[in-house]
């Protein structure tokens, strides 16, 4: 019974995985909102909808863009949500994370379970789908079907990764502990 | 009637079909009906007299249809001899009417539509209430026995498919079983052409709707009573022409004229309606018709009245052509069809009754109208008007053609019509002959194949394209030009590409048929709105994967139409789950219920639906215009606007620094807007504004009472702000004088500038702000890279770079500023078109995103001066006319939709996607093209047919909401050999050519040529495999697949994809902005140009439009193989055309065309042909003249000397030769086989 790092590690992981999970609900969430339009047909042909849907789309968009982006100037949207901007990056970072602790802890098994991820992450950082190097969700492409059913496999798969990760961090842990 | 009852009575059904001609027709039936059996001739002549009239009336630009079409129609219900044949009639004619009406040239063009459209909208009438699949089955029995189909003519709707069957049946030659419908095979075989009549007579319905509306449509039916007078005004230039073989000429000569669309139009209407007519000959067709059809006919009077429908149809067409006679005569068989079916089943009476109801009301409550008719403006007309669907009108021309053929045996001839027009698209079935299909399917193309008739063949195939000037010899049997005619499947003859070597047809290539039962052809919407690439929907995904062909849709929703029926109802029906606005292909479980056919909810009938207006009858919600046409536009109420409609408002944006002044354009631009201020599409409310911008922005204080205009000038471009934003948007009409003096002044303003930067960004946020509160277009003319404030731009251009093989860099936005800005200028409903005339680099890459998201438009103008390169200057002048006058839709969104089990993904084209299936378009013009990537979500199994529809919800410059909606139906088959037989070759390439930009931007140019490459290889690789018998080493494809390598082959040479040629960034990034922003028709061009022999036209097999003739010469590939020295060719580029002269071509010719003496003496840089009075020169000018016409672009003409620097232009669109950086075809062939067989 001992405190090691590696018990740290896990334990560490463990309330940041809690947040993983976070992220990846709510882009699950985001992405049925983007999916999910109002079907009236009055309301399609307003004008005003027409407006609030686009601010949606793009506030959610925006939500989902990398640190690299500048604040918009001139957008009320941008600036209200100048703050909350950068949910990817911080999963991205939280991520990479585990994997450099891992590293460390020379958790050589947990590291490799997650270094598939951490490869994806990084192709999805340097190498999106949108033409513009600033968002990693592009307004005028994220409703095509099917990069929205892409996007939407992708945190369902990661929800389920994470899930399945806490578990496993929570054997870990209570593994080490105890062994140790 | 049937009306009273309520219950579907044949006769009913017949006269249901209404069309938007219809409407004219039913105006002009309305009159004459009333009476049951009223011999009306005189009432025939009084429609026709009036008709003439409302030509005159009408502004002889005016394309308007309904005008026209009214007229028609009145003269075809006047001349019904009975109640029930009036009816019938002025359906039939209506549809002639309408093709008269619409050009002139258009009787080719009308007939053709008439026949595509209107015999769809009879079609309707019998079966379209009855659900597809149903009626496809009884349909297959109605075509075995034709009494059994008039019975179910009358007693329900399921007949629909009857009127089809008929048609064909009696081409093939019925034994009058039914008395009156009495077909001889004989006269079948005789006149083909005479099956046309039995849908013309669904179109007179069609068209009774439309004439009803339009307000022509009463004064015809007020003069209709006197049958004399109509006659007597209508001058029959061709007198009693209508022998047997006159007509037939004049089918062939309709055909032509079909071809030739708008601009006969209004010539034609005018100048043969005034005309007075002789009245003898008609009578003496007359004559001759009944003496024909009386054996047949129980009831003489229908014949007679066909006959003196076509007489005067005659009458009309001669005056611009004789051409046009056959279409008129087409009308009237197809009208007799009908009545004969009518008088069978019921008294001549009822049928009457309805007509006039029908044209009372639809003046009155005019459920339907003709767009065309009550807009004055030329816009209107164009919309209303010119259906730029030319090859459907020419589809339906030929049907005109047999129509007047079977005048000499009336009941057949009414059978044989449907036929005919049908056969155009039968030809497929007849070939095929599907064992997927459901038996109905099988059994109507059974018929045509025993009909045999080889016009009729001819005809379908020619359908689609009336266009081509071979038509007529195609119809005239020989179905083996055309891929489909062939007994034989055409479309699935394998082919040994690397033997056959002229793999390009002579006629230009029509678009595929859907393997459809007649009456579903007859609904079908237009090839030129809506095209799927695969014609055949495969059941599975697992059969597409296996195809290795792309499924997807492509649209030109907003075209130019001469035909369109409006409707205004208080209730828009729609499937209350899936939101489906009903369309010719539901299905009514009764009289109450129809179930959609998109997610087959079963939905109530509403209690106005089941009123029809057009009739006035009651109980006949399948015959209502809504159900009877697939392309439609409602007048939506007050539920489909939360704000008032947006009037329309225009705001320019100019650049004047130092660049744009030298380069000159303000003044063209200037001029332009003085000339055309008043042709602005808008109403009373119209506002107009004015920027320019070099490094300061300056704003144009219009405000009504200034003495003159004043500018503002804000240099603080960090944080632009609106000076006065209440005057510097202002009504057109109160201040025109001061806008008039801006413009005068603008041009002279700046010419002392010594500005050279350009704060492009910073003025088009200011432009945002000032359009924020309404919403309207932006129009930004930009000549350099903007070089100061937000969104400023580097070269990022490397001039080594351009010939390079390997890495194309910078397709895509160097920011996202004008991404940004386009999606909130989308969102407050403004649109921001682009100009860039621009001698440099300029990245329209990064500015093109402006319009891409806006749902602009991109016009790029390279190495733009007004002097120094005139011919770009009047490309400017020419594409600003058009720019600036043809319609425009504000604050749209457009949904597509379709049957369950189908899945859109990838959209292609400027807009914005607000939801799966929803685009936001903040203006929409009719030059917009689409493109959609479809996917099978689900198998297909259950249903035999898909359906989509697209609802393009807009406020038109008038400030009325309106729905645009097409409905395109398919049929869905499980097996590989089937799809293959229904690909539509264009539609693909045009599909691939989107994916392929895509694929340049996100990925790399090269990885888009190889998925082009490939996307050839794995389909013939497929269809390799599916066909075993082959032997391996042969490269294999299907007929109607035998076009596709050199389609990519083409693309992978176009400017956008090339590579080893020197091209300049902006060119390429333009050219794919064309690909994804242009209608298939225009890109066709762009990928694969047309190469004609010009210095030997004749008039073989021209065509007229409007008192022109237009030769027809065959297409040439594009080979130097082809061009001699002797010879002068015409290359159609699109939006450039050459003409290259050989070294030893005929000084005749050049002389006579080009007015110099000999070949030495023709100057490098010529643009012009000059107008020299010779018969040459004529012939020439009117084919380029008609080549020209209906392009979004205007087209720059060169001519290239043989030995001249500019020939290069030319060669290098000779895509069948070897270059140095690229295949010839044949290499290209022998690189797709190596691939297959690795």
């Amino acid at each position: 019974m001992a405190f090691t790092f590696a018990a740290f590690c896990y334990m560490l992981s463990l309330v940041l995985c809690a947040a993983l999970i976070f992220f990846a609900i709510w882009h699950i969430i985001a992405f049925d909102e983007l999916r999910t339009d109002f079907k009236s047909p009055i309301d399609q042909c307003n004008p005003v909808h027409a407006r609030e849907r686009l601010r949606n789309i793009e506030r959610i968009c925006f939500l989902l863009r990398k640190v690299r982006g500048v604040p918009i100037k001139g957008r009320k949207e941008g600036k209200k949500e100048g703050r909350k901007e950068e949910l990817v990056l911080p999963e991205y970072s939280i991520h990479s994370l585990f994997c450099i602790m891992f590293l460390c802890a020379q958790e050589w098994l947990t590291l490799g379970l997650n270094v598939p991820l951490l490869f994806y992450h990084f192709w999805r950082y340097f190498h999106c789908p949108a033409d513009s190097s600033e968002l990693a969700y592009d307004p005028p492409v994220v409703m095509n079907a099917d990069t929205l059913s892409y996007c939407q496999k992708e945190a369902w798969c990661k929800l389920a990764f994470y899930l399945l990760s806490f578990f496993y961090y929570l054997y870990c842990m209570i593994y080490t502990l105890v062994s140790s | 009637m049937s009306a009273p009852a309520g219950s579907p009575h044949p006769a009913a059904s017949a006269r249901i079909p209404p069309k938007f001609a219809g409407a004219t027709a039913s105006g002009a039936a309305a009159p004459s009906g009333p009476g049951p059996a009223p011999h009306h001739q005189n009432g025939p002549a009084h429609s026709q007299m009036h008709v003439p009239s409302g030509y005159g009336l009408h502004h002889p630009n005016y394309i308007v249809p309904s005008g026209h079409f009214p007229q028609g129609p009145g003269k075809m219900t006047s001349l019904p001899l009975e109640s029930q044949h009036n009816d019938y009639y002025s359906g039939l004619y209506t549809v002639p009417t309408q093709n008269v009406v619409t050009p002139c040239t258009a009787n080719q063009s009308g007939a053709q539509q008439m026949y595509g459209r209107g015999p769809p909208a009879p079609h309707v009438v019998g079966s379209t209430p009855g659900s597809f699949q149903g009626a496809a089955s009884s349909a297959s029995h109605l075509y075995t026995s034709a009494s059994q189909p008039y019975s179910s003519f009358v007693n329900h709707y399921n007949s629909p498919a009857m009127y089809s069957v008929n048609s064909s049946v009696a081409s093939q030659g019925f034994p009058s079983t039914c008395g009156h419908y009495a077909m001889s095979t004989i006269s079948n075989a005789v006149y083909p052409s005479v099956s046309y009549p039995s849908l013309p007579a669904g179109d007179p319905y069609g068209q009774m709707f439309t004439s009803q509306n339009a307000p022509t449509v009463r004064p015809v039916k007020d003069n209709s009573f006197p049958g004399q007078n109509t006659v007597i005004s209508y001058p029959s230039p061709l007198p009693p022409p209508l022998s047997q073989q006159q007509r037939q000429q004049q089918q062939q000569q309709q055909q032509q004229q079909q071809q030739q669309q708008q601009q006969s139009l209004s010539g034609y209407n005018t100048l043969s309606w005034s005309a007075p007519g002789l009245p003898s000959t008609p009578d003496s067709l007359i004559r001759n018709h009944t003496g024909s059809l009386a054996p047949t006919n129980n009831n003489p009077t229908n014949t007679v009245a066909d006959s003196l429908s076509c007489a005067v149809m005659q009458n009309v067409q001669p005056r611009k052509s004789s051409p046009v006679v056959s279409t008129v005569l087409s009308g009237p068989s197809s009208t007799r069809m009908p009545s004969a079916a009518k008088h069978p089943t019921e008294p001549v009476v009822p049928v009457t009754q309805p007509s006039e109801l029908l044209q009372q009301k639809g003046v009155d409550s005019s459920s339907t109208t003709s767009s065309a008719s009550p807009m004055p403006n030329s816009y209107d007309a164009l919309e209303g008007g010119s259906y730029p669907d030319v090859h459907s009108s020419s589809a339906s021309s030929p049907a005109p053609d047999p129509a007047p053929e079977a005048d000499p045996a009336p009941a057949p001839a009414p059978a044989p019509a449907p036929a005919a027009p049908q056969p155009s698209k039968m030809a497929k079935p007849f070939g095929y002959g599907y064992p997927i299909l459901q038996p109905g399917y099988q059994n109507a193309a059974a018929p045509l194949n025993s009909g045999v008739h080889p016009s009729s063949q001819g005809y379908s195939g020619f359908q689609q394209y009336p266009q081509y000037p071979g038509v007529n010899q195609l119809s005239s049997g020989l179905g083996g030009l055309s891929l489909q005619s062939s007994p034989q499947p055409e479309s699935l003859r394998p082919i040994n590409l690397t033997q056959e070597r002229n793999v390009l047809p002579v006629t230009p290539v029509w678009p595929p048929v859907p393997n459809l039962n007649l009456e579903l052809k007859k609904l079908n919407c237009s090839p030129d709105s809506f095209r799927c690439t695969l014609t055949n929907i495969p059941q599975t995904q697992a059969i597409l994967n296996k195809a290795k062909l792309p499924l997807g849709l492509l649209l030109h929703p907003f075209r130019d139409l001469t035909q369109l029926p409006v409707i205004t109802s208080n209730t828009i029906v729609r499937c209350r789950s899936c939101r489906t606005y009903i369309n010719p292909f539901v299905s009514f479980i009764d009289q109450r219920r129809w179930k959609c056919n998109l997610c087959y909810r079963v939905n109530d009938v509403p209690e106005e639906f089941m009123y029809n207006p057009l009739t006035r009858s009651y109980g006949e919600p399948h015959k209502r215009p809504e159900v009877q046409n697939s392309t439609v536009e409602f007048i939506a109420s007050s539920d489909y606007m939360l704000r008032p409609p947006q009037p329309a408002v225009y705001l320019f944006v100019l650049d004047v620094s130092h660049n744009a002044v030298e380069a000159g354009y303000l003044t063209i631009l200037c001029q332009s807007l003085l000339e055309n201020l008043d042709k602005l599409p808008g109403d009373s409310r119209t506002r107009i504004g004015f920027m320019t911008f070099d490094s300061t922005i300056h704003f144009y204080n219009l405000q009504e009472g200034l003495s003159q205009p004043q500018m503002l000038i804000v240099s603080d471009i960090d944080d632009v702000f609106l000076p006065t934003p209440d005057s510097l948007l202002v009504n057109l009409y109160e201040s025109k004088e001061l806008i008039k003096d801006l413009l005068n002044a603008l041009p002279n303003m700046f010419t002392n500038t010594r500005e050279t930067h350009s704060a492009l960004g910073p003025a088009l946020q200011a432009a945002f702000k000032l359009m924020s509160p309404t919403g309207g277009r932006v129009s930004v003319f930009q000549t350099q890279l903007p070089s100061l404030g937000a969104g400023l731009l580097q070269s990022r251009e490397d001039p080594n770079q351009r010939s390079s093989t390997k890495v194309v860099q910078h397709l895509g936005p160097a920011t996202d500023f004008y991404k940004k800005l386009a999606l909130d200028c989308s969102g407050q409903q403004t649109a921001v078109d682009l100009f860039l005339l621009s001698s440099q680099y300029s990245d329209l890459a990064s500015l093109a995103c402006m319009s891409k998201y806006s749902a602009g438009c991109i016009y790029y103008y390279p190495s733009f001066h007004h002097t120094h390169n005139p011919s770009q200057a009047e490309k400017l002048q020419k594409d600003l006319k058009r720019y600036l006058t043809r319609k425009i839709g504000f604050e749209a969104v457009m949904r597509i939709r379709c049957t369950k089990g189908l899945s859109m993904h990838t959209f292609h084209g400027n807009f914005f996607v607000r939801s799966t299936d929803l685009l936001s378009l903040a203006n929409i013009n009719p030059d917009a093209g689409f493109a959609v990537q479809l996917s099978i979500e689900e198998s297909l199994t259950d249903t035999s047919l898909v359906c989509f529809q697209t609802a393009l919800l807009y406020t038109s410059s008038k400030g009325e909401r309106r729905i645009r909606v097409h409905t395109l139906c398919l049929p869905v088959v499980s097996s590989l050999a089937d799809v293959y037989a229904g690909v539509d070759v264009q539609a693909a390439i045009c599909l691939l050519a989107n994916m392929a930009v895509d694929r340049s931007v996100s990925s790399s140019l090269s990885d888009a040529r190889d998925a082009l490459v490939n996307a050839v290889v794995d389909s013939l690789s497929a269809y390799g495999s599916t066909v075993s018998n082959l032997q391996h080493s042969a490269l294999i494809a299907p007929g109607s697949l035998k076009l596709f390598p050199l389609y990519v082959l083409a693309l992978l040479k176009q400017k956008a994809f090339r590579t080893g040629t020197s091209t300049r960034l902006d060119d390429r990034v333009y050219a794919m902005c064309q690909i994804k922003s242009q209608p298939l028709v225009h890109l066709m061009k762009m990928i694969h140009p047309n190469l004609y022999r010009i210095d030997r036209l004749t008039d073989e097999g021209a065509i007229h439009v409007n008192d022109r003739v237009v030769p027809q010469p065959p297409l040439q590939k594009l080979s130097a193989e082809k061009l001699t020295r002797e010879g002068a060719f015409l290359m159609d580029c699109g939006s450039v055309f050459y003409i290259w002269i050989g070294k030893g071509c005929d000084n005749n010719f050049i002389e006579d065309v080009l007015g110099y003496p000999n070949f030495a003496s023709i100057p490098q840089k010529m643009t012009h042909l000059p107008e020299l009075d010779t018969l040459s020169s004529e012939r020439t000018r009117s084919f380029i003249t008609w080549l020209k016409d209906g392009r979004p672009l205007s087209a720059v003409l060169h001519v290239v000397k043989d030995e001249s620097p500019a020939k290069t232009e030319f060669f290098q669109h000779l895509i069948e030769d070897r270059t140095e950086a690229a295949f010839s075809y044949y290499e290209f062939l022998l690189h797709v086989q190596q691939q297959i067989c690795k």
